[in-house]
C-alpha cells in the first residue's frame, strides 16, 4: 500500500494548499444540507403527538450531542498519532478539535435544557445523558485549560494528548457508571423520545441534520487548522506570499 | 544455541528480575522514609478532612436524620477532595531537585518506580484518611451498618484516586500553579468512582447487598494499576523534557 498520502499530510504548506480546493466544496455540501435538514425538519416534519412543536429541537440537539462525543475520539485520535508518529499536523488538528468540541457539548445542553423547560417543566434534571454530557464538558474544558497552562506548544501537545488518551479510556466507564447511577436514583418517570420508535418521517430530516453537522464539523476543524497553520507557519515565505495575494 | 549462552540468558534474565525487584523496594523504602520525615504532608489531608466534615452540619445542620441521611456521600466527596489536594507535591520535590530526571535516566523501567510511588502515596495519604473515616463518620452520625462498607469502599477507592489522579500529578509537575488545574483535569476522572464508592455505603445502610459495588470499585483498582503508571511515566517524560 502507497503510504505517500500519509506522510504529506505531515505538511502544514501541502495540507493548506490541498485544502483550499476542498474548502468551499464542503462548505456548499454543508449549507445545502443544513439547509434541507432545516426546512424539512422545523418546516415539513410532522407535529409529535404528546410534545407538540418542541420536539423540534432535536434536529439541533441530537447532530449536536453525536458530534460532541465523536469530537473528542477525533481529538484523542489526532493525538495518539501525534504521539506516535510525532506529527505536528496532528497536534494541529487536535488543539482545533477541543474547542470545537467544548461548543458543540455546550450547545447540547442549552438546547437540552431549551427542550427540558417545556417537556418535563424544568430546566435541569440529573438525567444520565444530561451528567454524562456535563461531565464531556468538563473534559474538554480540562484539555483547554491543559493547553494553556504550558509556556512551550510542543510540551502542550503532548500533555493535552496523553489526557486526551486518558479520557477516552475513561469516558465509557463515566458513562456506564452515570447511567448505573441515574437507574438506581430516579424513578423512570422521564421518558426520553430516543427510547421510543422514532417515525420515520421524522428521522430522515434528523439524519440529513446529522451528516450536515458532520460536514460542518469537518469545515469548522479545517478552518481551525488552517488558521493555525498561516500562524504557526507565519515566518515562512509561501505563508508570506499568500498573505499578500 | 550452546549451552553456556544459554546459560548466561537465564542468569542475565534472573538477575533483571531480581534487580527490578531491588528497584520497586529500595523506591518504595526511600518514599516511605521521605514520607515519614515530612510528616505534615500525612497529617493535613487528614486535618483538612476533619475541617471539612465538620462544616457540614455547621453548613447544612445538626440533625442526626438530615445528616446521617447525606453522610454516605459527604464523607466521600470529602475524601475524594482530600485525595486530590494531597496529589499535587506528589512528583514535585523530585522535579526540583532532578531525582526525577535520574529515575528517567535509569536503566530501570519508569513503569516500575512509578508504581512504586504511587504506592507509597495511598499508604501515607489513601490509607490514613481510610482509617479516620469511621470516626468521622460518627460526627456525621452515619448508621452503623455503614462503617465497614465505608472503610472497604475508601481503602479500595482511594487507591484507584491515587493512581488516576497521579497522572494529573505528573502531567502538571513542571508548571508553577500547577495545583488547580490538576484538580480541574483530575475531577471528571474521578465520577466513577464516586458513584460506586458512595454507592457501596448507601447499599449498606438500606440494607442491601454492597458487594457488586465493591467488587465494581475492585475492578477499577486492577485497571487503574496496570494502566495508569504507562500514562504517568508518558507524563513524566514529557514534563522532563521541557
Amino acid at each position: 500500500m502507497n503510504w505517500q498520502w500519509f506522510h504529506r499530510l505531515g505538511s502544514p504548506r501541502w495540507f493548506y494548499e490541498k485544502t483550499s480546493r476542498w474548502m468551499p466544496w464542503l462548505l456548499s455540501v454543508t449549507l445545502l444540507l443544513l439547509a434541507v435538514g432545516v426546512v424539512w425538519g422545523l418546516g415539513y416534519a410532522p407535529m409529535d403527538s404528546k410534545q407538540g412543536n418542541s420536539y423540534r429541537i432535536i434536529y439541533i440537539h441530537v447532530p449536536a450531542a453525536f458530534l460532541a462525543l465523536a469530537g473528542y475520539y477525533v481529538m484523542a485520535i489526532a493525538g495518539a498519532v501525534g504521539i506516535i508518529w510525532q506529527m505536528k499536523m496532528s497536534y494541529t488538528v487536535m488543539r482545533a478539535a477541543a474547542p470545537i468540541g467544548a461548543v458543540l457539548t455546550f450547545l447540547a445542553l442549552v438546547t437540552g435544557a431549551l427542550w427540558g423547560k417545556p417537556t418535563w417543566g424544568t430546566w435541569w434534571v440529573w438525567d444520565a445523558r444530561i451528567t454524562s454530557m456535563l461531565i464531556l464538558l468538563f473534559l474538554y474544558l480540562g484539555i483547554i485549560a491543559l493547553q494553556g497552562a504550558y509556556q512551550q506548544q510542543r510540551t502542550a501537545n503532548k500533555a493535552c494528548a496523553i489526557l486526551a488518551l486518558v479520557g477516552t479510556v475513561n469516558i465509557p466507564i463515566i458513562y456506564k457508571s452515570v447511567d448505573w447511577w441515574f437507574t438506581l436514583h430516579q424513578p423512570a418517570t422521564l421518558k426520553l423520545v430516543g427510547e421510543s420508535s422514532i417515525d420515520p418521517s421524522m428521522a430522515y430530516p434528523l439524519l440529513v441534520m446529522i451528516a450536515g453537522f458532520y460536514g460542518l464539523y469537518s469545515w469548522l476543524l479545517m478552518h481551525w487548522v488552517r488558521a493555525d497553520i498561516l500562524q504557526s507557519e507565519s515566518k515562512t515565505q509561501w505563508v508570506k506570499e499568500i498573505v499578500v495575494k | 544455541m550452546s549451552s553456556s549462552q544459554a546459560e548466561s540468558q537465564v542468569n542475565a534474565s534472573r538477575s533483571s528480575a531480581t534487580s527490578l525487584y531491588s528497584t520497586l523496594f529500595s523506591v518504595f523504602r526511600r518514599e516511605l522514609r521521605i514520607a515519614f520525615r515530612q510528616q505534615s504532608d500525612m497529617i493535613n489531608p487528614i486535618l483538612f478532612f476533619l475541617m471539612v466534615v465538620t462544616m457540614m452540619p455547621l453548613g447544612i445542620s445538626p440533625q442526626a436524620s438530615v445528616l446521617s441521611e447525606l453522610a454516605p456521600g459527604l464523607l466521600w466527596v470529602i475524601a475524594l477532595l482530600a485525595c486530590l489536594l494531597s496529589l499535587d507535591g506528589l512528583f514535585r520535590s523530585d522535579y526540583e531537585d532532578g531525582t526525577l530526571e535520574q529515575c528517567i535516566l535509569s536503566t530501570q523501567p519508569l513503569y516500575f518506580i512509578v508504581l512504586a510511588k504511587v504506592m507509597v502515596h495511598w499508604l501515607t495519604t489513601g490509607l490514613p484518611l481510610t482509617l479516620v473515616a469511621p470516626l468521622l463518620g460518627v460526627l456525621l452520625s452515619l448508621p452503623t451498618d455503614g462503617f465497614v462498607p465505608l472503610w472497604l469502599s475508601l481503602m479500595l477507592g482511594t487507591a484507584t484516586l491515587s493512581f488516576v489522579g497521579a497522572i494529573g500529578a505528573a502531567l502538571t509537575v513542571s508548571l508553577r500553579k500547577g495545583g488547580l488545574l490538576l484538580s480541574l483535569i483530575i475531577m471528571p476522572l474521578y465520577v466513577p468512582v464516586l458513584i460506586f464508592g458512595a454507592s457501596t455505603v448507601r447499599y449498606a445502610v438500606e440494607g442491601v447487598a454492597y458487594g457488586s459495588t465493591l467488587a465494581v470499585l475492585g475492578g477499577f483498582f486492577a485497571l487503574a494499576f496496570v494502566l495508569a503508571p504507562l500514562a504517568i511515566a508518558g507524563a513524566l517524560r514529557m514534563s522532563v523534557e521541557e
